[in-house]
């Protein structure tokens, strides 16, 4: 082989680049979260829609609802089971869920989302 | 005819994972697919690369692009002919950076007389730009489904790319301007009849190929979601070696990973394969500097010679006779 030196280094940093998540999941790897429902939340049982709806989409109703109710002032959400649901975040989804920290904030840490809910929303003050 | 095999060999590698990736056969488009796929591109890309490092080039195979190095009242240019290591670096970053081939693009007309015009032809190399450069950000985005905890690099580069923080999930630039440009480059070679001309089926198949793979992604984040968590576990679970194949991912995004595996593991093999054939290009890599070093042709075999000292030793007694002239005494 011809600048055996040159190629080899390139080929490195080819391999090193490639494989660095492999290299990263040998040394580090988190389990997966585990968001915890408060007693509240799993009272109902049921959150507004189906559960696996929730956790794929929970953001796109969010960002409905927010649209509806700052824009058309819509202030009512029928879900598909009829029952009828007032829409806000901080007095409907976070009376249920009040623990952002164990709930919310465990997949999105994992999955790095770095929702801008709270840019205009109180964040709720916890218990510790 | 290259197209349409293409887009059904395309639409086929939808389908199989469409219809295969339910129970058990899960593991097989989750875990072993991408296994082999991952070890195909890695040995393949090496394999690729050693083969062109033991090619050798006989002699310097400068590109003049521009005025090489000569006369000092000569204007030099040291960027497109260069004639040290520094300028060769230079050369070539702006190619893998900047395409400056590709913005040498030229269009050929022929004009009413008959006479043939060239102009500048900038819409390839803008396209190319835009869609190396969405896919590259697309890539390192990513990383947050690879690494546990996501790498600080990933929130910074979704801020700049989300910035007009439009619906939510929050619309990626980088993804749209990624299937915009794949879709340009491909209307691109059917709306020019000499493209056409000169486009294979090994040029469609991976356009075809990523503009799924682009699109697969947009469908799955915009519009059928997945569990985003699940899709996580899995991925970490492979890379750290410990696979595991989490209940209830939609067969989206099997789909999407098996795109991705075909991809990587097809690289090796096809023109894809510029990404390291570029740094190993002897119109890019070798300085024009052919005056100054003596380039060796690695194949000569040493040449037998006979100097004319040599032949004069031999002869000199019989030249002396007929009266030649010899050097030495």
């Amino acid at each position: 082989m011809y600048n055996k030196g040159k190629i080899i280094i390139g080929l490195v940093i080819f391999v090193v680049f490639f494989t660095s998540p492999f290299l990263y999941g040998l040394v580090k790897s988190g389990p997966p979260p585990e968001p915890e429902l408060s007693p509240k939340a799993k009272e109902a049982k049921l959150c507004v829609e189906a559960k696996d709806y929730m956790v794929e989409s929970h953001m796109q109703m969010l960002n409905q609802w927010r649209d509806e109710a700052i824009r058309y002032g819509k202030r009512m959400y029928v879900a598909t089971n009829g029952k009828e649901y007032v829409v806000s975040l901080q007095n409907t989804c976070m009376d249920c869920h009040n623990n952002k920290t164990k709930f919310c904030d465990q997949c999105h840490n994992y999955s790095g989302v770095d929702p801008y809910c709270w840019e205009c929303h109180i964040e709720p003050k916890e218990k510790k | 005819m290259g197209i349409w095999v293409s887009f059904f060999a395309v639409i086929a590698l939808v389908l199989i994972p469409s219809v295969g990736a339910q129970g058990a056969g899960q593991y097989i488009f989750g875990i072993f697919i991408p296994y082999v796929a991952v070890l195909i591109f890695v040995i393949g890309f090496i394999y690729r690369v050693v083969q062109w490092g033991k090619t050798p080039v006989p002699f310097k195979i400068p590109t003049t692009g521009g005025q090489m190095k000569s006369l000092p009242w000569i204007k030099w240019n040291p960027l497109d002919n260069p004639a040290t290591t520094g300028g060769v670096v230079g050369r070539m970053a702006l190619e893998v950076l900047a395409f400056r081939s590709l913005f040498r693009n030229t269009r050929v007309e022929l004009r009413d007389g008959p006479r043939v015009s060239y102009g500048s032809n900038k819409w390839l190399w803008v396209a190319a730009l835009a869609f190396h450069y969405a896919f590259l950000v697309v890539f390192l985005r990513h990383f947050r489904l690879f690494m546990e905890p996501v790498p600080g690099f990933v929130g910074l580069l979704e801020s700049v790319d989300g910035f007009m923080e439009v619906g939510l999930p929050r619309l990626m630039i980088s993804g749209v301007v990624l299937l915009l440009a794949a879709l340009y480059l491909f209307l691109r070679r059917v709306a020019v009849p000499q493209l056409r001309y000169i486009s294979f089926a090994a040029d469609y198949f991976p356009l075809f190929l990523i503009i799924a793979l682009a699109g697969s992604g947009l469908l799955m984040r915009y519009f059928i979601r997945v569990d985003i968590t699940s899709v996580k576990e899995l991925i970490t679970g492979l890379v750290s070696l410990r696979p595991t194949i989490p209940e209830g991912i939609g067969v989206i995004f099997f789909v999407h990973l098996f795109l991705l595996s075909v991809l990587i593991a097809y690289f090796p093999f096809s023109k894809l394969m510029h990404a390291g054939g570029v740094f190993m290009s002897p119109t890019r890599n070798m300085a024009n500097d052919n005056r100054q070093n003596r380039h060796i042709n690695p194949w000569n075999y040493p040449v037998k010679v006979h100097t004319y000292a040599e032949y004069e030793d031999e002869f000199r007694e019989k030249m002396k006779e007929v009266g030649l002239p010899v050097e030495k005494e």
